[in-house]
Protein backbone atom coordinates (compact mmCIF):
# COMPACT_ATOMS: atom_id res chain seq x y z
CA UNK A 1 0.00 0.00 0.00
CA UNK A 2 3.15 2.76 0.66
CA UNK A 3 3.46 5.15 -2.49
CA UNK A 4 7.11 3.90 -3.44
CA UNK A 5 7.23 3.50 -6.69
CA UNK A 6 6.09 3.96 -10.23
CA UNK A 7 4.52 7.57 -11.67
CA UNK A 8 2.95 9.84 -9.15
CA UNK A 9 -0.40 9.40 -10.69
CA UNK A 10 -0.19 5.51 -9.97
CA UNK A 11 -0.03 7.04 -6.36
CA UNK A 12 -3.12 8.59 -6.87
CA UNK A 13 -4.92 5.81 -8.80
CA UNK A 14 -3.84 1.89 -8.66
CA UNK A 15 -5.88 -0.81 -9.07
CA UNK A 16 -4.05 -3.45 -9.11
CA UNK A 17 -4.91 -6.37 -6.89
CA UNK A 18 -8.07 -4.61 -6.69
CA UNK A 19 -10.73 -7.67 -6.16
CA UNK A 20 -8.23 -8.53 -3.24
CA UNK A 21 -8.62 -4.73 -1.37
CA UNK A 22 -11.95 -4.86 -1.57
CA UNK A 23 -12.52 -7.77 0.17
CA UNK A 24 -10.63 -6.61 2.97
CA UNK A 25 -12.39 -3.21 3.01
CA UNK A 26 -16.15 -4.23 2.44
CA UNK A 27 -16.97 -3.75 6.15
CA UNK A 28 -15.20 0.08 5.55
CA UNK A 29 -17.32 0.82 2.71
CA UNK A 30 -20.98 -0.57 4.36
CA UNK A 31 -20.15 1.89 7.13
CA UNK A 32 -19.48 5.02 4.44
CA UNK A 33 -22.77 3.81 3.15
CA UNK A 34 -24.80 4.71 6.04
CA UNK A 35 -22.91 7.78 6.84
CA UNK A 36 -23.34 8.99 3.48
CA UNK A 37 -26.89 8.48 4.55
CA UNK A 38 -26.41 10.25 7.86
CA UNK A 39 -24.32 13.23 5.92
CA UNK A 40 -26.94 13.65 3.46
CA UNK A 41 -30.20 14.09 5.39
CA UNK A 42 -28.51 15.98 8.05
CA UNK A 43 -26.87 17.96 5.81
CA UNK A 44 -30.37 19.23 4.34
CA UNK A 45 -31.42 20.83 7.73
CA UNK A 46 -28.15 22.54 8.34
CA UNK A 47 -28.58 24.01 5.01
CA UNK A 48 -31.96 25.15 6.16
CA UNK A 49 -31.07 26.06 9.54
CA UNK A 50 -27.78 27.63 8.16
CA UNK A 51 -25.33 25.76 10.74
CA UNK A 52 -22.75 25.23 8.01
CA UNK A 53 -20.20 27.21 10.06
CA UNK A 54 -21.43 25.32 12.67
CA UNK A 55 -20.82 22.30 11.40
CA UNK A 56 -17.21 23.08 11.05
CA UNK A 57 -16.87 24.93 14.91
CA UNK A 58 -18.28 21.04 16.26
CA UNK A 59 -15.64 19.43 14.17
CA UNK A 60 -13.13 21.19 15.41
CA UNK A 61 -13.76 20.58 18.79
CA UNK A 62 -14.74 16.93 18.04
CA UNK A 63 -10.83 16.50 16.71
CA UNK A 64 -9.90 18.15 20.06
CA UNK A 65 -12.18 15.47 22.36
CA UNK A 66 -10.57 12.49 19.74
CA UNK A 67 -7.16 13.43 20.49
CA UNK A 68 -7.76 13.67 23.88
CA UNK A 69 -8.87 9.91 23.69
CA UNK A 70 -5.75 8.93 21.16
CA UNK A 71 -3.69 10.58 23.75
CA UNK A 72 -5.26 8.86 27.03
CA UNK A 73 -5.79 5.59 25.71
CA UNK A 74 -9.35 5.99 25.71
CA UNK A 75 -12.11 5.41 23.14
CA UNK A 76 -11.43 7.74 20.25
CA UNK A 77 -15.22 7.42 18.53
CA UNK A 78 -16.04 8.22 22.21
CA UNK A 79 -13.62 10.72 22.57
CA UNK A 80 -14.98 12.31 19.58
CA UNK A 81 -18.41 12.26 20.54
CA UNK A 82 -18.14 13.78 23.66
CA UNK A 83 -15.93 16.77 21.66
CA UNK A 84 -19.02 17.20 18.99
CA UNK A 85 -21.74 17.11 22.24
CA UNK A 86 -19.75 19.82 24.38
CA UNK A 87 -19.70 22.10 21.02
CA UNK A 88 -23.16 21.11 19.45
CA UNK A 89 -24.70 22.05 23.34
CA UNK A 90 -22.55 25.37 23.65
CA UNK A 91 -23.57 26.37 20.08
CA UNK A 92 -27.16 25.45 20.39
CA UNK A 93 -27.51 27.05 23.90
CA UNK A 94 -25.50 30.64 23.43
CA UNK A 95 -26.39 30.88 20.13
CA UNK A 96 -29.65 31.03 19.25
CA UNK A 97 -29.71 33.85 17.37
CA UNK A 98 -27.13 33.81 13.75
CA UNK A 99 -25.25 36.94 14.89
CA UNK A 100 -24.55 35.19 18.57
CA UNK A 101 -23.67 31.64 17.14
CA UNK A 102 -21.31 32.84 14.75
CA UNK A 103 -19.34 34.54 16.93
CA UNK A 104 -19.43 32.34 19.50
CA UNK A 105 -18.22 29.31 16.64
CA UNK A 106 -15.26 31.52 15.72
CA UNK A 107 -14.53 31.81 19.27
CA UNK A 108 -14.94 27.92 19.88
CA UNK A 109 -13.17 26.73 16.75
CA UNK A 110 -9.48 27.74 16.89
CA UNK A 111 -10.17 26.67 20.98
CA UNK A 112 -10.31 23.21 19.67
CA UNK A 113 -8.07 23.12 17.05
CA UNK A 114 -5.11 24.18 19.41
CA UNK A 115 -6.12 21.53 22.02
CA UNK A 116 -6.57 19.09 19.62
CA UNK A 117 -3.20 19.80 18.03
CA UNK A 118 -1.67 19.78 21.67
CA UNK A 119 -2.84 16.40 23.01
CA UNK A 120 -1.50 15.12 19.26
CA UNK A 121 1.56 16.44 19.87
CA UNK A 122 2.23 14.76 23.42
CA UNK A 123 0.68 11.64 21.67
CA UNK A 124 3.99 8.67 20.92
CA UNK A 125 1.81 6.18 19.23
CA UNK A 126 1.81 5.68 15.56
CA UNK A 127 1.56 8.90 13.76
CA UNK A 128 -0.72 7.89 11.04
CA UNK A 129 -3.52 7.77 13.86
CA UNK A 130 -2.65 11.59 14.18
CA UNK A 131 -3.13 12.70 10.72
CA UNK A 132 -6.42 10.23 10.61
CA UNK A 133 -8.42 12.40 12.54
CA UNK A 134 -7.37 15.74 10.89
CA UNK A 135 -7.66 13.95 7.28
CA UNK A 136 -9.93 11.02 7.75
CA UNK A 137 -8.98 6.78 7.40
CA UNK A 138 -12.12 4.95 7.33
CA UNK A 139 -9.50 1.61 6.70
CA UNK A 140 -8.29 2.34 10.00
CA UNK A 141 -11.00 1.81 11.85
CA UNK A 142 -11.18 -1.49 13.87
CA UNK A 143 -14.35 -3.52 14.61
CA UNK A 144 -15.65 -2.12 17.94
CA UNK A 145 -15.60 1.55 16.82
CA UNK A 146 -16.97 0.39 13.60
CA UNK A 147 -20.08 -1.12 15.68
CA UNK A 148 -20.13 2.23 17.30
CA UNK A 149 -20.39 4.15 13.75
CA UNK A 150 -23.14 2.13 13.12
CA UNK A 151 -25.18 2.69 16.29
CA UNK A 152 -24.85 6.18 16.57
CA UNK A 153 -25.71 5.92 13.06
CA UNK A 154 -28.94 4.35 13.50
CA UNK A 155 -29.73 6.66 16.34
CA UNK A 156 -29.55 9.85 14.25
CA UNK A 157 -31.11 8.83 10.97
CA UNK A 158 -33.96 7.68 13.14
CA UNK A 159 -34.16 10.98 15.33
CA UNK A 160 -34.65 12.69 12.25
CA UNK A 161 -36.93 10.65 10.80
CA UNK A 162 -39.12 11.09 13.40
CA UNK A 163 -38.71 14.59 14.14
CA UNK A 164 -38.55 14.97 10.26
CA UNK A 165 -42.00 17.07 10.17
CA UNK A 166 -41.99 19.18 13.76
CA UNK A 167 -38.14 19.54 12.94
CA UNK A 168 -38.87 21.36 9.14
CA UNK A 169 -41.38 23.08 10.31
CA UNK A 170 -38.80 24.05 13.42
CA UNK A 171 -36.60 25.16 10.55
CA UNK A 172 -37.70 27.48 8.17
CA UNK A 173 -40.75 28.83 10.27
CA UNK A 174 -39.82 29.29 13.57
CA UNK A 175 -42.31 31.78 14.12
CA UNK A 176 -45.45 30.61 13.23
CA UNK A 177 -43.97 27.13 14.39
CA UNK A 178 -43.67 28.63 17.90
CA UNK A 179 -47.20 29.90 17.43
CA UNK A 180 -48.82 26.54 16.72
CA UNK A 181 -47.26 25.52 20.08
CA UNK A 182 -43.94 23.56 18.52
CA UNK A 183 -41.49 23.62 21.50
CA UNK A 184 -39.27 25.28 18.53
CA UNK A 185 -36.53 25.66 21.59
CA UNK A 186 -36.20 21.86 22.45
CA UNK A 187 -36.47 20.94 18.99
CA UNK A 188 -33.46 22.88 18.38
CA UNK A 189 -31.41 21.62 21.08
CA UNK A 190 -32.04 17.79 20.06
CA UNK A 191 -31.07 18.61 16.50
CA UNK A 192 -28.28 20.09 17.53
CA UNK A 193 -26.96 16.68 19.78
CA UNK A 194 -27.98 14.83 16.43
CA UNK A 195 -25.80 16.92 14.41
CA UNK A 196 -22.68 16.50 17.37
CA UNK A 197 -23.44 12.81 16.65
CA UNK A 198 -23.19 13.32 12.91
CA UNK A 199 -20.31 15.64 13.50
CA UNK A 200 -18.31 13.10 15.29
CA UNK A 201 -18.73 10.11 13.23
CA UNK A 202 -17.79 11.61 9.75
CA UNK A 203 -14.68 12.55 11.34
CA UNK A 204 -13.90 9.34 11.55
CA UNK A 205 -13.97 9.34 7.64
CA UNK A 206 -13.27 12.60 6.38
CA UNK A 207 -11.07 13.59 8.98
CA UNK A 208 -12.24 16.92 11.21
CA UNK A 209 -11.22 19.73 8.36
CA UNK A 210 -13.10 18.13 5.43
CA UNK A 211 -16.56 16.80 7.33
CA UNK A 212 -18.20 19.82 5.51
CA UNK A 213 -18.03 17.56 2.33
CA UNK A 214 -20.36 15.08 3.91
CA UNK A 215 -22.91 16.97 6.07
CA UNK A 216 -22.82 20.23 3.89
CA UNK A 217 -21.91 20.13 -0.03
CA UNK A 218 -24.34 17.11 -0.65
CA UNK A 219 -26.92 18.79 0.52
CA UNK A 220 -26.10 22.05 -0.68
CA UNK A 221 -25.89 20.15 -4.10
CA UNK A 222 -29.35 18.72 -4.13
CA UNK A 223 -31.10 22.23 -3.40
CA UNK A 224 -29.37 23.60 -6.55
CA UNK A 225 -31.55 21.01 -8.50
CA UNK A 226 -34.85 20.45 -6.83
CA UNK A 227 -36.94 22.49 -3.98
CA UNK A 228 -39.14 19.75 -3.73
CA UNK A 229 -39.01 18.48 -0.16
CA UNK A 230 -38.73 14.60 -1.25
CA UNK A 231 -36.38 14.73 -3.75
CA UNK A 232 -34.15 16.96 -1.32
CA UNK A 233 -33.13 14.34 1.05
CA UNK A 234 -32.92 11.66 -1.65
CA UNK A 235 -30.89 13.22 -3.93
CA UNK A 236 -28.75 14.94 -0.46
CA UNK A 237 -28.33 11.01 0.30
CA UNK A 238 -27.44 9.91 -3.02
CA UNK A 239 -24.73 12.43 -3.48
CA UNK A 240 -23.48 11.77 0.08
CA UNK A 241 -23.17 7.85 -0.61
CA UNK A 242 -21.85 8.17 -3.70
CA UNK A 243 -18.94 10.45 -2.58
CA UNK A 244 -17.96 8.02 0.56
CA UNK A 245 -18.45 4.92 -1.01
CA UNK A 246 -16.74 6.32 -4.20
CA UNK A 247 -14.31 7.95 -2.52
CA UNK A 248 -13.25 5.03 -0.35
CA UNK A 249 -13.24 3.01 -3.45
CA UNK A 250 -10.75 5.18 -5.42
CA UNK A 251 -8.84 5.34 -2.48
CA UNK A 252 -8.33 1.83 -2.52
CA UNK A 253 -5.19 1.56 -4.42
CA UNK A 254 -2.94 4.72 -3.97
CA UNK A 255 -2.19 4.23 -0.26
CA UNK A 256 -3.12 7.71 0.27
CA UNK A 257 -6.02 9.22 2.83
CA UNK A 258 -9.67 8.82 1.17
CA UNK A 259 -10.37 12.32 2.26
CA UNK A 260 -8.83 13.64 -0.83
CA UNK A 261 -11.02 11.27 -2.94
CA UNK A 262 -14.25 12.02 -1.06
CA UNK A 263 -13.86 15.83 -0.96
CA UNK A 264 -13.73 15.78 -4.94
CA UNK A 265 -16.37 13.26 -5.62
CA UNK A 266 -18.90 15.58 -3.65
CA UNK A 267 -17.47 19.00 -5.00
CA UNK A 268 -17.61 17.50 -8.91
CA UNK A 269 -21.21 16.38 -7.67
CA UNK A 270 -21.86 20.15 -6.75
CA UNK A 271 -20.20 21.69 -9.58
CA UNK A 272 -22.41 19.46 -11.95
CA UNK A 273 -25.57 20.57 -9.98
CA UNK A 274 -24.84 24.21 -10.03
CA UNK A 275 -24.25 24.10 -13.58
CA UNK A 276 -28.04 21.68 -14.12
CA UNK A 277 -29.77 24.44 -11.29
CA UNK A 278 -29.03 27.78 -13.48
CA UNK A 279 -31.35 26.00 -16.13
CA UNK A 280 -33.73 25.98 -13.73
CA UNK A 281 -34.22 29.63 -13.27
CA UNK A 282 -36.86 30.34 -16.28
CA UNK A 283 -39.00 27.58 -14.93
CA UNK A 284 -39.49 29.61 -12.23
CA UNK A 285 -40.92 32.76 -14.51
CA UNK A 286 -44.54 32.03 -15.11
CA UNK A 287 -44.98 32.86 -11.54
CA UNK A 288 -43.34 36.14 -12.11
CA UNK A 289 -44.85 36.73 -15.62
CA UNK A 290 -48.26 36.65 -14.37
CA UNK A 291 -47.88 39.04 -11.40
CA UNK A 292 -46.38 41.29 -13.92
CA UNK A 293 -49.84 40.47 -16.15
CA UNK A 294 -52.09 41.15 -13.35
CA UNK B 1 -70.99 32.39 24.18
CA UNK B 2 -67.70 31.97 25.35
CA UNK B 3 -65.34 33.90 24.37
CA UNK B 4 -62.10 32.88 22.58
CA UNK B 5 -59.96 35.86 23.77
CA UNK B 6 -60.38 37.32 27.38
CA UNK B 7 -57.83 39.96 29.03
CA UNK B 8 -58.62 40.77 32.21
CA UNK B 9 -56.69 43.81 33.94
CA UNK B 10 -53.70 43.26 31.24
CA UNK B 11 -50.43 45.23 31.84
CA UNK B 12 -47.10 45.89 29.94
CA UNK B 13 -44.45 47.88 30.87
CA UNK B 14 -40.93 47.62 29.62
CA UNK B 15 -38.18 49.14 31.30
CA UNK B 16 -40.59 51.18 33.20
CA UNK B 17 -41.77 52.61 29.95
CA UNK B 18 -45.37 51.11 30.34
CA UNK B 19 -47.37 50.00 26.69
CA UNK B 20 -50.92 49.93 28.26
CA UNK B 21 -52.54 48.71 31.69
CA UNK B 22 -55.93 48.04 32.66
CA UNK B 23 -56.82 46.17 29.43
CA UNK B 24 -60.05 44.42 29.70
CA UNK B 25 -61.27 42.88 26.49
CA UNK B 26 -63.00 40.26 25.13
CA UNK B 27 -62.77 38.54 21.61
CA UNK B 28 -66.11 36.56 20.51
CA UNK B 29 -66.17 33.33 17.79
CA UNK B 30 -66.36 35.38 14.17
CA UNK B 31 -65.39 39.06 15.91
CA UNK B 32 -63.00 40.70 13.61
CA UNK B 33 -60.32 43.13 16.03
CA UNK B 34 -58.52 45.52 14.70
CA UNK B 35 -55.49 46.65 16.25
CA UNK B 36 -54.76 50.17 15.53
CA UNK B 37 -52.49 52.89 16.96
CA UNK B 38 -48.48 54.34 15.78
CA UNK B 39 -45.16 52.29 16.15
CA UNK B 40 -44.10 51.18 19.69
CA UNK B 41 -47.52 50.98 21.55
CA UNK B 42 -47.05 47.14 21.86
CA UNK B 43 -49.48 45.93 19.49
CA UNK B 44 -47.17 43.24 18.23
CA UNK B 45 -46.42 42.54 22.11
CA UNK B 46 -50.20 42.21 22.34
CA UNK B 47 -49.80 39.64 19.95
CA UNK B 48 -46.70 37.78 21.45
CA UNK B 49 -48.65 38.24 24.93
CA UNK B 50 -51.42 36.06 22.99
CA UNK B 51 -48.70 33.44 22.11
CA UNK B 52 -47.35 33.14 25.35
CA UNK B 53 -43.53 34.81 24.37
CA UNK B 54 -43.92 38.28 26.58
CA UNK B 55 -45.17 37.81 29.75
CA UNK B 56 -47.68 40.32 30.93
CA UNK B 57 -46.57 42.76 33.78
CA UNK B 58 -49.61 42.32 35.50
CA UNK B 59 -53.38 40.42 34.34
CA UNK B 60 -54.04 37.36 32.51
CA UNK B 61 -55.38 36.05 29.34
CA UNK B 62 -57.06 33.32 28.53
CA UNK B 63 -57.54 31.30 25.12
CA UNK B 64 -60.55 29.05 25.21
CA UNK B 65 -61.28 29.63 28.86
CA UNK B 66 -57.33 28.65 29.87
CA UNK B 67 -54.47 30.92 30.76
CA UNK B 68 -52.53 31.20 27.53
CA UNK B 69 -49.61 28.65 27.25
CA UNK B 70 -46.98 28.29 24.43
CA UNK B 71 -48.61 28.98 21.30
CA UNK B 72 -51.61 26.74 20.71
CA UNK B 73 -52.73 24.72 17.82
CA UNK B 74 -55.99 26.51 17.59
CA UNK B 75 -54.28 29.21 16.87
CA UNK B 76 -53.63 30.35 13.21
CA UNK B 77 -50.81 33.17 12.80
CA UNK B 78 -50.13 35.22 10.06
CA UNK B 79 -46.60 37.09 10.05
CA UNK B 80 -45.54 39.78 8.20
CA UNK B 81 -44.23 38.96 4.77
CA UNK B 82 -40.48 38.62 4.57
CA UNK B 83 -38.48 38.21 1.45
CA UNK B 84 -36.78 34.91 0.38
CA UNK B 85 -35.72 34.01 3.95
CA UNK B 86 -32.89 30.95 4.63
CA UNK B 87 -31.11 29.20 2.07
CA UNK B 88 -33.73 25.95 1.78
CA UNK B 89 -36.12 26.83 -1.41
CA UNK B 90 -39.20 25.98 -0.04
CA UNK B 91 -42.42 25.99 -2.34
CA UNK B 92 -45.62 27.28 -1.39
CA UNK B 93 -47.11 23.90 -1.26
CA UNK B 94 -44.26 22.69 1.21
CA UNK B 95 -45.50 26.25 3.75
CA UNK B 96 -49.35 25.05 3.32
CA UNK B 97 -48.55 21.51 4.10
CA UNK B 98 -46.41 22.49 7.20
CA UNK B 99 -49.82 24.01 8.57
CA UNK B 100 -51.66 20.77 7.67
CA UNK B 101 -49.34 18.21 9.43
CA UNK B 102 -46.20 20.03 10.50
CA UNK B 103 -46.89 19.61 14.12
CA UNK B 104 -47.00 15.64 13.38
CA UNK B 105 -44.27 13.65 14.89
CA UNK B 106 -43.56 10.30 12.94
CA UNK B 107 -42.39 8.98 10.13
CA UNK B 108 -42.61 11.95 7.29
CA UNK B 109 -45.58 10.29 5.06
CA UNK B 110 -48.16 12.19 4.38
CA UNK B 111 -51.34 10.60 3.63
CA UNK B 112 -53.83 10.56 0.66
CA UNK B 113 -56.68 12.94 3.03
CA UNK B 114 -53.24 15.24 3.92
CA UNK B 115 -52.36 15.77 0.29
CA UNK B 116 -56.04 16.38 -0.55
CA UNK B 117 -56.81 18.99 1.96
CA UNK B 118 -53.29 20.78 1.00
CA UNK B 119 -54.96 20.94 -2.90
CA UNK B 120 -58.53 21.99 -1.21
CA UNK B 121 -56.26 24.78 0.95
CA UNK B 122 -54.10 26.08 -1.73
CA UNK B 123 -57.21 26.45 -3.93
CA UNK B 124 -59.19 28.21 -1.26
CA UNK B 125 -56.74 30.95 -1.58
CA UNK B 126 -56.18 30.56 -4.65
CA UNK B 127 -52.26 29.43 -5.03
CA UNK B 128 -52.97 26.13 -7.10
CA UNK B 129 -51.01 28.21 -9.89
CA UNK B 130 -47.82 28.78 -8.58
CA UNK B 131 -48.20 25.93 -5.69
CA UNK B 132 -44.91 24.48 -6.78
CA UNK B 133 -42.90 28.08 -7.29
CA UNK B 134 -40.38 28.36 -4.51
CA UNK B 135 -41.52 30.69 -1.87
CA UNK B 136 -39.09 33.19 -2.96
CA UNK B 137 -40.08 33.66 -5.89
CA UNK B 138 -43.20 34.49 -5.27
CA UNK B 139 -44.68 38.33 -5.22
CA UNK B 140 -45.51 39.25 -1.52
CA UNK B 141 -49.39 39.00 -2.09
CA UNK B 142 -48.59 35.82 -3.15
CA UNK B 143 -46.62 34.87 -0.50
CA UNK B 144 -49.41 36.18 1.93
CA UNK B 145 -52.38 34.10 0.52
CA UNK B 146 -50.10 31.28 0.90
CA UNK B 147 -49.57 32.28 4.29
CA UNK B 148 -53.29 32.45 5.20
CA UNK B 149 -53.95 28.99 3.41
CA UNK B 150 -50.92 27.52 5.79
CA UNK B 151 -52.89 29.49 9.23
CA UNK B 152 -56.15 28.05 7.82
CA UNK B 153 -55.34 24.86 7.35
CA UNK B 154 -56.58 23.27 11.28
CA UNK B 155 -59.19 25.48 11.03
CA UNK B 156 -58.11 27.76 13.55
CA UNK B 157 -60.86 29.18 16.62
CA UNK B 158 -58.46 32.26 16.58
CA UNK B 159 -56.46 34.01 13.83
CA UNK B 160 -53.77 36.24 14.44
CA UNK B 161 -52.73 38.38 11.86
CA UNK B 162 -49.47 40.69 12.01
CA UNK B 163 -49.42 43.71 10.00
CA UNK B 164 -49.85 40.86 7.24
CA UNK B 165 -50.87 43.52 4.63
CA UNK B 166 -47.78 45.57 4.86
CA UNK B 167 -45.76 46.21 1.73
CA UNK B 168 -48.96 44.64 -0.92
CA UNK B 169 -50.16 46.90 -3.23
CA UNK B 170 -54.16 47.64 -2.62
CA UNK B 171 -55.09 45.04 -4.79
CA UNK B 172 -53.36 42.17 -3.02
CA UNK B 173 -54.18 44.10 0.32
CA UNK B 174 -57.72 43.84 -0.81
CA UNK B 175 -57.24 39.90 -1.54
CA UNK B 176 -55.74 38.84 1.10
CA UNK B 177 -57.81 40.64 3.80
CA UNK B 178 -60.75 38.94 2.02
CA UNK B 179 -59.50 35.24 2.09
CA UNK B 180 -58.65 36.45 6.10
CA UNK B 181 -62.53 37.54 6.18
CA UNK B 182 -64.03 34.90 4.35
CA UNK B 183 -62.45 32.16 6.74
CA UNK B 184 -63.94 33.78 9.62
CA UNK B 185 -67.39 33.43 7.99
CA UNK B 186 -67.14 29.87 6.83
CA UNK B 187 -65.44 28.68 10.43
CA UNK B 188 -66.65 31.26 12.93
CA UNK B 189 -63.09 32.34 13.77
CA UNK B 190 -62.30 35.25 16.00
CA UNK B 191 -59.83 37.56 14.12
CA UNK B 192 -57.41 40.04 15.80
CA UNK B 193 -55.74 42.21 13.37
CA UNK B 194 -52.66 43.99 14.17
CA UNK B 195 -52.25 46.86 11.02
CA UNK B 196 -51.19 50.69 11.11
CA UNK B 197 -53.54 51.11 8.22
CA UNK B 198 -57.39 50.33 9.13
CA UNK B 199 -58.75 51.16 5.40
CA UNK B 200 -57.90 47.46 3.90
CA UNK B 201 -60.23 45.86 6.19
CA UNK B 202 -62.19 48.51 7.08
CA UNK B 203 -65.40 46.62 5.83
CA UNK B 204 -64.79 43.65 8.12
CA UNK B 205 -63.60 45.30 11.40
CA UNK B 206 -66.22 44.88 14.10
CA UNK B 207 -64.20 46.80 16.78
CA UNK B 208 -61.04 48.47 17.13
CA UNK B 209 -58.73 48.47 19.92
CA UNK B 210 -56.94 51.82 19.41
CA UNK B 211 -53.47 51.64 21.30
CA UNK B 212 -51.47 55.17 21.68
CA UNK B 213 -49.44 57.30 24.03
CA UNK B 214 -50.02 54.17 26.80
CA UNK B 215 -53.83 54.20 26.38
CA UNK B 216 -56.26 52.46 24.97
CA UNK B 217 -60.01 53.05 23.49
CA UNK B 218 -62.10 50.04 22.06
CA UNK B 219 -64.97 50.41 20.32
CA UNK B 220 -66.55 49.97 16.98
CA UNK B 221 -65.07 51.99 14.02
CA UNK B 222 -67.80 54.62 14.25
CA UNK B 223 -67.18 55.20 18.00
CA UNK B 224 -63.48 54.95 18.40
CA UNK B 225 -62.03 56.49 14.77
CA UNK B 226 -63.16 60.23 15.16
CA UNK B 227 -62.03 63.48 15.93
CA UNK B 228 -63.28 63.63 19.33
CA UNK B 229 -62.09 59.70 20.74
CA UNK B 230 -58.76 60.24 18.92
CA UNK B 231 -58.16 63.75 20.02
CA UNK B 232 -58.56 63.34 23.58
CA UNK B 233 -56.37 59.23 23.21
CA UNK B 234 -53.27 60.95 21.86
CA UNK B 235 -54.11 64.39 24.63
CA UNK B 236 -53.78 66.58 21.29
CA UNK B 237 -55.76 67.62 18.93
CA UNK B 238 -56.52 64.97 16.26
CA UNK B 239 -58.73 65.11 13.00
CA UNK B 240 -60.34 61.92 11.54
CA UNK B 241 -61.74 62.56 8.16
CA UNK B 242 -63.65 60.50 6.48
CA UNK B 243 -63.29 60.55 2.74
CA UNK B 244 -64.60 58.11 -0.24
CA UNK B 245 -65.03 55.26 2.64
CA UNK B 246 -61.93 55.56 3.86
CA UNK B 247 -60.60 56.75 6.94
CA UNK B 248 -57.62 59.60 7.31
CA UNK B 249 -56.19 60.14 10.64
CA UNK B 250 -53.86 63.76 10.26
CA UNK B 251 -52.75 65.24 13.62
CA UNK B 252 -49.63 67.52 14.83
CA UNK B 253 -47.87 64.99 16.92
CA UNK B 254 -44.68 63.32 15.83
CA UNK B 255 -46.05 59.99 16.33
CA UNK B 256 -48.74 60.39 13.66
CA UNK B 257 -46.43 62.34 11.08
CA UNK B 258 -45.32 58.99 9.30
CA UNK B 259 -48.99 57.16 10.03
CA UNK B 260 -51.10 58.79 6.87
CA UNK B 261 -53.91 56.39 8.52
CA UNK B 262 -55.60 55.30 11.51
Amino acid sequence: MSPTSGPWWSHIFDFSDYGDLLALVHNSILAGAILGVVGGLIGVFVMKRDLAFAVHGISELSFAGASAALLFGANVVAGSVAGSLIAALLIGLLGARARDRNSIIAVLMPFGLGLGILFLALYTGRSANKFGLLTGQIVAVDDPQLLALLVISVVVIAGLLLMWRPLTFASVDPDVARARGLPVTAISIIFMVLLGLAVAISIQVVGALLVLSLLVTPAAAAMRVTSSALLTPLLSVGFAVVSVVGGIMLALGGGLPISPYVTTVSFLIYVVCHIAGRRRVPARLPALTKELAT
Amino acid sequence: MKPVLSLRGAALAFGGRELWRGLDLDVQPGEFLAVLGPNGTGKTSLLKSILGEQRLTAGSIEFMGEPVRHGSAQIGYIPQQKLGEGSSPLRARDLVALGVNGQRWGLPFASKAERARVDELLMAVGATSYAKAPLATLSGGEQQRVRVGQAIAADPALLLCDEPLLSLDLAHQRGVSELIDAQRRRSNAAVVFVTHDVNPILGMVDRVLYLAKGAFRIGTPDNVLTSEVLSDLYGTPVDVFRSRGRIVVVGSDDHLHHEDAA
